[in-house]
């Protein structure tokens, strides 16, 4: 039986797995950018609270995702179950790209343009609404893009505490010896990188405000 | 000669260091202007340092004892080398930056009992950089303290034509294009209508022709006394440059080291004894020199 053969026999599993796999990621991106957006302006205006929320932030991607899922699996609300303890280590690992980005697009806004803004009477959230953030917009999405290949591939991990998406088959195949079952799983998962990868550079490119 | 931007400075430099020199009694320096009641500070004045200072977190001071009065409608420089305490001292005038000591009153009121934003709002102010907003159109970049005043839009947009007319700059040309698509000058020209949006009474300069080609610089300039002549705004301008300074100013205030050094007319500057000052009119001089004594024999 060749690979496409399976593909399509198993058209409605691996359909319904990928997007399973996508509600997975987009959910946790959805809340990593409402928390780390938000976060990276804090830090970028409190140079005294960057140091801490990046520290943490940096913690949390350097923590082994299998046993992160192990650490959250005893926390009393998301342990009962698997898609919230999944999305919420999901979030924590898409966090530091956002964070991180956020700071640094409003870091690069030029210092002249801070200071026009601040002289003619602009107030602290009008520079930040109008000028920063509308200026770090194409650094944000950049980190959001990376956030989200990052994701896409560690979702597939989701699987192990039974969450599904695309790991399901990975880790079938992976107990099965079977390397189409590992295939239909790692292609869509790579193929969905791919286009979020892409579709994500789209929108960074008609965002990018014009430059001199 | 380097000044072919701006010929009208050396010419008047020389009627005038002629006339001075034929009658020794003008030369006076006056090393403090302070209380002066001359015929300049004679006017109410709208913006007056009083003993002001200013350090650094560090301790570090950059400006100290600063009295300073500058008279309704007068184009005051701010003339010293780089940190001399210029900008430090223009960015008190608008609260960019607090004074550790003294005061400062902006039309008879303390700057510290102004609220600071009503303060910036009613002072227009131009930076060397221009610090024009790369995602706004050169419209948006003009219309935007109206449209933080909330003004209706059609009196906006009426603001920015006018604007954009008087600093020369067609509007349908340029409102819907981007800073980036503009020359320094004409950058230079969005970042002076902006700052007169509002139609502020004073108007803060920082190097404002500071990065501009000498020949570009030169038609700025001669634009500016016209508008200076038009508009009869307060205007304080920081320069290192003599010649802008000659040219521009009713009065030049010189800074050293965080000091003020002495307020001058122009025909008092050119004429001081006070070594400063003398060291800018020897240094100005020696370009208009190089035109003889460059010539082969």
């Amino acid at each position: 039986m060749s690979l496409i053969d399976f593909f399509i026999r198993h058209q409605r599993e691996i359909l319904q797995a990928t997007l399973q796999h996508i509600w997975l990621v987009g959910i946790s991106m959805l809340l990593a950018v409402a928390i780390g957006v938000p976060l990276g302006i804090i830090a970028s205006r409190h140079p005294w609270l960057s140091k801490p929320i990046l520290g943490g932030a940096n913690i949390a991607e350097t923590i082994p995702s299998l046993a992160l899922f192990g650490f959250l699996l005893p926390v009393p609300w998301l342990g009962g179950r698997a898609d919230r303890l999944v999305i919420t280590a999901l979030t924590l690992y898409a966090l530091l790209p956002i964070i991180r980005n956020t700071t640094a697009g409003i870091g690069g806004v030029d210092a002249a343009v801070r200071e026009a803004a601040r002289g003619m009477g602009m107030t602290e959230n009008q520079i930040l609404f109008q000028v920063e953030l509308p200026l770090s917009v194409p650094t944000i999405l950049a980190g959001v893009r990376v956030a989200t290949v990052l994701t896409i591939g560690i979702a597939t991990i989701a699987a192990a505490v039974g969450a599904g998406g695309l790991g399901e088959f990975i880790f079938r195949g992976l107990a099965m010896v079977n390397d189409q079952l590992i295939l239909a799983g790692a292609i869509p998962a790579a193929a969905l990188a791919l286009l979020a990868d892409f579709m994500l550079s789209l929108l960074e490119r008609r965002l990018r405000p014009a430059r001199s | 000669m380097i000044y072919s931007g701006a010929p009208a400075a050396p010419r008047v430099f020389d009627s005038v260091l002629r006339g001075l020199l034929a009658s020794p009694d003008a030369v006076t320096y006056r090393p403090r202007m302070k209380a002066e009641p001359d015929r300049e500070t004679a006017r109410e004045s709208i913006i007056e340092f009083r003993n002001v200072g200013y350090r650094l977190p560090n301790g570090q001071p950059l400006l100290e004892g600063l009295n300073l009065a500058v008279g309704r409608g007068e184009t005051l420089v701010l003339l010293g080398r780089s940190g001399a305490g210029k900008t430090t001292a223009l960015k008190l005038i608008n609260r960019l930056l607090n004074p550790s000591g003294g005061e400062i009153l902006v039309e008879g009121k303390s700057t510290c009992s102004w609220d600071a934003i009503a303060l910036r709002r009613h002072i227009g102010y131009v930076i060397q950089e221009i610090g024009l907003f790369p995602h706004f159109t050169i419209e948006q970049n003009v219309s935007l303290v109206p449209r933080l005043e909330r003004w209706p839009v059609d009196r906006t947009s009426a603001r920015v034509n006018e604007l954009l007319n008087l600093m020369r700059l067609d509007p349908a040309k340029f409102s819907k294009r981007y800073p980036h698509e503009l020359s320094g000058g004409q950058r230079q020209r969005v970042g002076i209508a902006r700052a007169l949006a509002v139609d502020p009474p004073i108007l803060l300069m920082d190097e404002p022709f500071g990065a501009l080609d000498p020949l570009t610089r030169g038609e700025l300039h001669k634009e500016f006394r016209q508008l200076q002549r038009r508009l009869e705004k307060t205007i304080v301008i920081v320069t290192h440059d003599v010649g802008e300074s000659l040219l521009l100013s009713t009065r030049i205030a010189l800074l050293d080291a965080g000091k003020l050094t002495g307020v001058f007319s122009v025909k008092e500057f050119l004429a001081a004894r006070e070594p400063v000052a003398a060291a800018y009119v020897a240094n100005f001089r020696m370009y208009e020199e190089a035109e003889r004594t460059n010539e082969p024999d």
